[in-house]
C-alpha cells in the first residue's frame, strides 16, 4: 500500500463532528456528509419517520371504517388519506428504507470503502426531505391533498385542486433520488468489489439490490413521463389522456403499470436479499441453492416487465391480451416458489436459534407466502373480475408489503444494528415487538380477505352493515400494530444512545459476511484497502464460537 | 401500555361487538351467484384456493416441523448440504405443471366471459359522478339511478342517523335496472366524466366505464330477484355512494314493465296475469322516480313537489337539504344572490355548471331542471315567487 493511501486515512483521524464539538459543526456534518454510513443512517431515520406519518394516515382510514356511517372525516379527506398513505409508505418508507440498508451494507459486504459516487449519494438523500415536505404540504392547499388514488388515473386525477403540480413535482424529485441511488449501487457493485469477489460470490443482498437498481433505472423515468403528461394535460392543453381531445385514459394505466409492476418487485427483491442473509446465519448453514436464488431473482425481474396489465383486467382488453397477461402472471409463481423452497431447505436440518432478526425472517417467509397465495388467486383472470378493486386486493398487497417488505427492513435493522452502534438491542423487547407485530398484522389484514370476497370495494369511506364486523376487527388490529411499533423505536434509540450490552465483532455466531470482519461499532471508514478474504471460513467459525463460550459473551439460546 | 391493559381493551371491544352482532353477517366467501359464469368463476376461485391450501399445508408443514425439530437445542450440529440441482429442477417443474393445470379451465371461462355473441337485448350503461344512467337500446327507455334518499341522508358526516336503521344502507337506489330472467343481456359501458366500474358480485360481472370507450360485457341471470353491487373504481368524492341495484323479473313481468315505462299496451300474455304484475312490478323504478309529468304549463305546487325530490337527490349532497350548503366549498342557496337574483344566471349554472359544480344539462330532463330551479327559488324563505317552466329550460343556451 502506497504512502499516499495510508495518509488519506489520517485526514479523518479525529472522526466526524460530534454534538459535543458544537451544534453548527454537527449539523453541517450531517448536511454535508458523503459517508455511506452517515447517509445510510439518515435514510433509515427518514424512512421510519415516513412509516409513522403514513401509519398515522392509515389510522385515520381505519378509524373512519371502524363502524358504518360517516363519523370522523369527509369523503374527500378520506380519499386524500388513502392516496397519501400509499405515496408516503411506498416512496417515503419502503424505498428509502431499502436504500438506507444498501448504503450501510453494500460497501461493507463487498469490501468497498464507500459507494462509488459519494456526493451523488448526499444529493440523492437530501432531495427526499424537500420532496416529502412538498407532498405533505398539499394537504393544506386549496382543494385539499391529492385524492385520486396513488395510481393517479386520469381523468379523475385532473380534478385535483392546487395540489396537482406539487404532487407531480414531488414525484419527479423522488424519481431523481431513486435513480441517483440506483446508479450509485450499480456502479459500486460492478467496480468496487474486493478483487476475489466474483459476481457469483456476492452476498445475496448485494445481488438483489443490483437487480433492483436496474429495475429502478428502467422504470422511474417511465413514471416521470406519465406524470409529466398529466401535468401538460392539465395546464398546457395537451390531450394525452383526454378522450375528447383524441387521447386515451387507458394509455395512462398501461404506462403507469409498466412502471408500477416492476415497482412492486423494487419493493420486495431487497427483502428477499435480507431474508436470504438472515436465515443462513441463524440456521448456521449455508444458503441452499445460491445460484438458483440469483437466477430466480433475475427471472422475477424479467417477468415483472411483462405482466403489468394484470392490474387492469377489467379495463376492457382484448381476450388475447387478457390470456397473455394471465399466463405470464401465473409464471411468476415459479421463481417465487423456488425462493421460498430454498429458504426452507436452508432451515432444514440446520441448527436454528430464534433471535429477533430470525423471528422476523421466518415471519416474512410465512406471511409473505400467504400474500403470494392470494397473488396466485388474483392471477386467475376470471376470478380477478370478482376480486379486482375489492378489499381482497387490499389484503393481498398489504400481506406482501407489510409482513413482506416492512418486516424485512425491521429484520435487517435488528440484524445489523449491533454492527452499526456497537450495542446489542434488547432481545426481550425485540421478541415482544415481533409477536405483537405478527399477531396484529394478521388481525388487521386477514379479515380484509373476507370482506373483499363478500363484496366490499376498496377506497370507500363507508359501507353497508354486512361488512361491519370484520371491519372493526381490522381497525382494532391496525391501532394495536401501530402502537406496537413504538417498542421498535424505543429499542433502536436505546442502541443509538449506546445503552445496552456491547456487541462483539462477529455478533452472530453463524454470520459469514465481510461486514463481520470489521469492529463493532463499524469505524467511520472501513475497507479503505480491499480485503483479501471475502467470507469468514468455517474453521474460523469454530474459533469464534470458542471465544464466545470462553467470554460467556452474547448468549445464543 | 402493559399487555394486560391491552388485552382488557381488546376483550372490552369484543364484548361490545358481540352485543351489536344483530346485523352481523360473517360472510367469508364470494357469492356463488346466479349465472352460469358466476358459478364457473366461483368454481375456479375455490379450485385455486384449495390448490393454495394444499401447497401451503405441505410447505408450511415442512417449515414448522423444521422450526421445531431443527432448533439448536434439539439439533446442535447443522448439516452442511447447500445445493442439489435435482431438487431445484423438481420444485421448478412441479409448480409449472400445477399452473398449467389451472390455466386451462381459467382460459376456458375467460373466453366464455368475453363472448358476447347471441345477445337478446342491450342496455347501455353510462357512469356519472356519482350515479348511473341506463338506456335500453331496443325499448327506448332511459333513466338515471342514484343512491336512495334515506341512505343519502344517513351517510352525511354527523347525520345522527344510525345506518342500521336504513334498509340496505348504501346499497339501495331510487331507480333499479330491471332485466328479464333467462335472457342474454349485453351491456355497453361508458362514462361521462371519470372512470367508474360497474359490478354485481352475483353476476360475476365487473368492468370499467371509461370515458371515450365503449366496453362490452354480458350476463344471463337464472333466478329472478334483486341483486346489489357498487361502483368498484375510485371515481372521486362520492365513489362509495353510487350503488347498483338490478331487479331481475320473469319475462312476462319484464314485458309489462317495459310497457309501463313506454306508455304502450301491456302485451296480451301479461294482461292475463295481472295479479303477478301488480305485486312484482309495482315497487320498481317508475313508482319512485322523481320524474315530472310534463304538461305544457306546470303549476307551482307540482313544480315545488317534484323539485324537492330532484333537489334532495341531486343537489342536497353539496348544498344540503336545508339549503345552507357547506361554505366555502359548497355555497348556501338559502338567500343566495343566484337563487334570489337573475333567473338566467341561475338556469345557466344548473345547466352548464360552475367551478366544482357538475353541469346537469345532460343528465336531468328539462322538466326536472325547471322543477328544481322553481324549488330553489321558493324554498327556505327564498320566496321569489318565480315559476320556471320546462319550455324556459329548453330555450336556455
Amino acid at each position: 500500500m502506497s504512502h499516499a493511501a495510508t495518509h488519506d486515512g489520517h485526514d479523518d483521524h479525529h472522526g466526524p463532528a460530534q454534538l459535543k464539538d458544537g451544534l453548527v459543526p454537527w449539523v453541517m456534518r450531517w448536511i454535508g456528509t458523503t459517508n455511506h454510513k452517515d447517509l445510510g443512517t439518515m435514510y433509515l431515520i427518514f424512512a421510519f419517520t415516513m412509516f409513522f406519518i403514513g401509519g398515522a394516515m392509515s389510522l385515520v382510514i381505519r378509524a373512519e371504517l371502524f363502524q358504518p356511517g360517516m363519523q370522523l372525516v369527509s369523503p374527500e379527506f378520506f380519499n386524500s388519506m388513502t392516496t397519501m398513505h400509499a405515496l408516503v409508505m411506498i416512496f417515503g418508507g419502503v424505498m428509502p428504507g431499502f436504500v438506507g440498508l444498501a448504503n450501510w451494507m453494500v460497501p461493507m459486504m463487498i469490501g468497498a470503502g464507500d459507494l462509488a459516487l459519494p456526493r451523488v449519494n448526499n444529493w440523492g438523500f437530501w432531495i427526499l426531505p424537500f420532496a416529502f415536505t412538498m407532498l405533505l404540504s398539499t394537504l393544506f392547499m386549496d382543494g385539499g391533498g391529492p385524492s385520486g388514488g396513488w395510481t393517479m388515473y386520469p381523468p379523475l386525477v385532473l380534478q385535483t385542486g392546487d395540489a396537482l403540480p406539487y404532487v407531480i413535482f414531488s414525484i419527479h424529485l423522488m424519481g431523481i433520488s431513486s435513480i441517483t441511488g440506483a446508479i450509485n449501487v450499480v456502479v459500486t457493485i460492478l467496480n468496487l468489489r474486493a478483487p476475489s469477489m466474483t459476481l457469483l460470490k456476492m452476498p445475496l443482498f448485494v445481488w438483489t439490490w443490483l437487480i433492483t437498481a436496474y429495475l429502478l433505472i428502467a422504470v422511474m423515468p417511465v413514471l416521470a413521463g406519465a406524470v409529466t403528461m398529466l401535468l401538460t394535460d392539465r395546464y398546457f392543453g395537451t390531450s394525452f389522456f383526454t378522450a375528447a381531445g383524441g387521447g386515451d385514459p387507458v394509455m395512462f394505466q398501461h404506462i403507469f403499470w409498466f412502471f408500477g409492476h416492476p415497482e412492486v418487485y423494487i419493493l420486495i427483491l431487497p427483502a428477499f436479499g435480507i431474508v436470504s442473509t438472515i436465515i443462513p446465519t441463524f440456521a448456521r448453514k449455508a444458503l441452499f441453492g445460491y445460484d438458483s436464488m440469483v437466477y430466480a431473482t433475475a427471472s422475477i425481474a424479467f417477468l415483472s416487465f411483462i405482466v403489468w396489465a394484470h392490474h387492469m383486467f377489467t379495463v376492457g382488453m382484448p381476450v388475447a391480451g387478457e390470456l397473455f397477461f394471465m399466463f405470464a402472471t401465473m409464471l411468476i409463481a415459479v421463481p417465487t416458489g423456488v425462493k421460498v423452497f430454498n429458504w426452507i431447505a436452508t432451515m432444514w436440518r440446520g441448527s436454528m436459534t430464534f433471535e429477533t432478526p430470525m423471528l422476523f425472517a421466518v415471519g416474512f417467509v410465512f406471511l409473505f407466502s400467504l400474500g403470494g397465495f392470494s397473488g396466485l388467486m388474483l392471477a386467475i383472470a376470471p376470478a380477478d373480475f370478482q376480486y379486482h378493486d375489492t378489499y381482497f386486493v387490499v389484503a393481498h398487497f398489504h400481506y406482501v408489503l407489510v409482513p413482506g417488505a416492512v418486516f424485512s427492513i425491521i429484520a435487517g435493522v435488528y440484524y445489523w444494528i449491533p454492527k452499526w452502534t456497537g450495542v446489542m438491542y434488547s432481545e426481550f423487547w425485540g421478541k415482544m415487538h415481533f409477536w405483537l407485530s405478527a399477531i396484529f398484522i394478521n388481525v388487521t389484514f386477514f379479515p380484509q380477505h373476507f370482506v373483499g370476497l363478500a363484496g366490499m370495494p376498496r377506497r370507500i369511506p363507508d359501507y353497508n352493515g354486512q361488512f361491519a364486523d370484520f371491519n372493526w376487527i381490522s381497525s382494532v388490529g391496525a391501532f394495536a400494530f401501530f402502537f406496537a411499533q413504538f417498542i421498535f423505536i424505543f429499542n433502536m434509540m436505546r442502541c443509538m444512545a449506546k445503552k445496552g450490552e456491547p456487541a462483539t465483532q462477529r455478533v452472530w455466531e453463524g454470520a459469514h459476511g465481510l461486514e463481520w470482519t470489521v469492529p463493532s461499532p463499524a469505524p467511520y471508514h472501513t475497507f479503505e484497502v480491499p480485503p483479501e478474504q471475502i467470507t469468514i471460513p468455517e474453521d474460523e467459525l469454530t474459533a469464534v464460537h470458542d471465544e464466545f463460550d470462553a467470554l460467556d459473551g452474547h448468549k445464543l439460546s | 401500555m402493559s399487555v394486560k391493559t391491552m388485552l382488557s381493551i381488546v376483550s372490552g371491544l369484543l364484548a361490545w361487538a358481540m352485543s351489536s352482532a344483530a346485523l352481523a353477517a360473517w360472510e367469508v366467501n364470494m357469492p356463488v351467484g346466479v349465472t352460469e359464469i358466476s358459478r364457473e368463476v366461483f368454481g375456479l376461485h375455490m379450485l385455486i384456493f384449495w390448490v393454495c391450501v394444499a401447497i401451503g399445508v405441505v410447505v408450511f408443514g415442512v417449515m414448522f416441523y423444521s422450526v421445531f425439530a431443527h432448533r439448536k437445542s434439539r439439533h446442535p450440529k447443522p448439516a452442511d448440504f447447500h445445493e442439489s440441482t435435482l431438487v431445484e429442477i423438481i420444485w421448478t417443474t412441479l409448480p409449472f405443471v400445477i399452473l398449467i393445470a389451472m390455466a386451462i379451465p381459467a382460459a376456458g371461462t375467460l373466453i366464455k366471459m368475453e363472448d358476447t355473441r347471441g345477445t337478446e337485448m342491450t342496455v347501455k350503461i353510462t357512469g356519472y359522478q356519482w350515479k348511473w344512467q341506463y338506456e335500453y337500446l331496443e325499448h327506448d327507455i332511459s333513466f338515471f339511478s342514484s343512491l336512495s334518499a334515506d341512505s343519502n341522508e344517513a351517510r352525511r358526516l354527523g347525520s345522527g342517523i344510525d345506518p342500521a336503521t336504513v334498509d340496505n344502507y348504501l346499497l339501495d337506489v331510487d331507480n333499479r335496472l330491471v332485466l328479464p330472467v333467462d335472457t342474454k343481456v349485453r351491456f355497453l359501458l361508458t362514462s361521462n366524466d371519470v372512470i367508474h366500474a360497474w359490478w354485481i358480485p352475483d353476476f360475476a360481472v365487473k368492468k370499467d366505464a371509461v370515458p371515450g370507450y365503449i366496453n362490452e360485457m354480458w350476463t344471463k341471470v337464472d333466478v329472478p330477484g334483486v341483486y346489489r353491487g357498487q361502483c368498484a373504481e375510485l371515481c372521486g368524492r362520492d365513489h362509495g355512494f353510487m350503488p347498483i341495484v338490478v331487479e331481475v323479473l320473469s319475462k312476462e313481468d319484464f314485458a309489462a314493465w317495459v310497457a309501463e315505462q313506454t306508455g304502450g299496451e301491456v302485451p296480451a300474455v301479461v294482461a292475463a296475469a295481472p295479479a303477478e304484475v301488480a305485486t312484482d312490478a309495482a315497487p320498481d323504478a317508475a313508482a319512485e322516480e322523481p320524474a315530472v309529468t310534463a304538461p305544457a304549463e306546470a303549476s307551482m305546487a307540482d313544480l315545488m313537489a317534484a323539485g324537492e325530490k330532484v333537489y334532495n337527490t341531486y343537489c342536497g349532497a353539496c348544498h344540503q337539504k336545508n339549503g345552507e350548503g357547506m361554505p366555502p366549498a359548497f355555497p348556501a342557496l338559502k338567500g343566495s344572490p343566484v337563487a334570489t337574483g337573475d333567473l338566467a344566471t341561475h338556469i345557466d349554472i344548473v345547466i352548464n355548471g360552475k367551478n366544482a359544480m357538475t353541469p346537469f344539462g345532460a343528465s336531468l330532463s328539462d322538466e326536472q331542471i325547471a322543477a328544481v330551479i322553481t324549488y330553489e327559488r321558493n324554498a327556505w324563505g327564498n320566496d321569489t315567487g318565480d315559476v320556471v317552466q320546462p319550455a324556459q329550460i329548453a330555450a336556455a343556451p
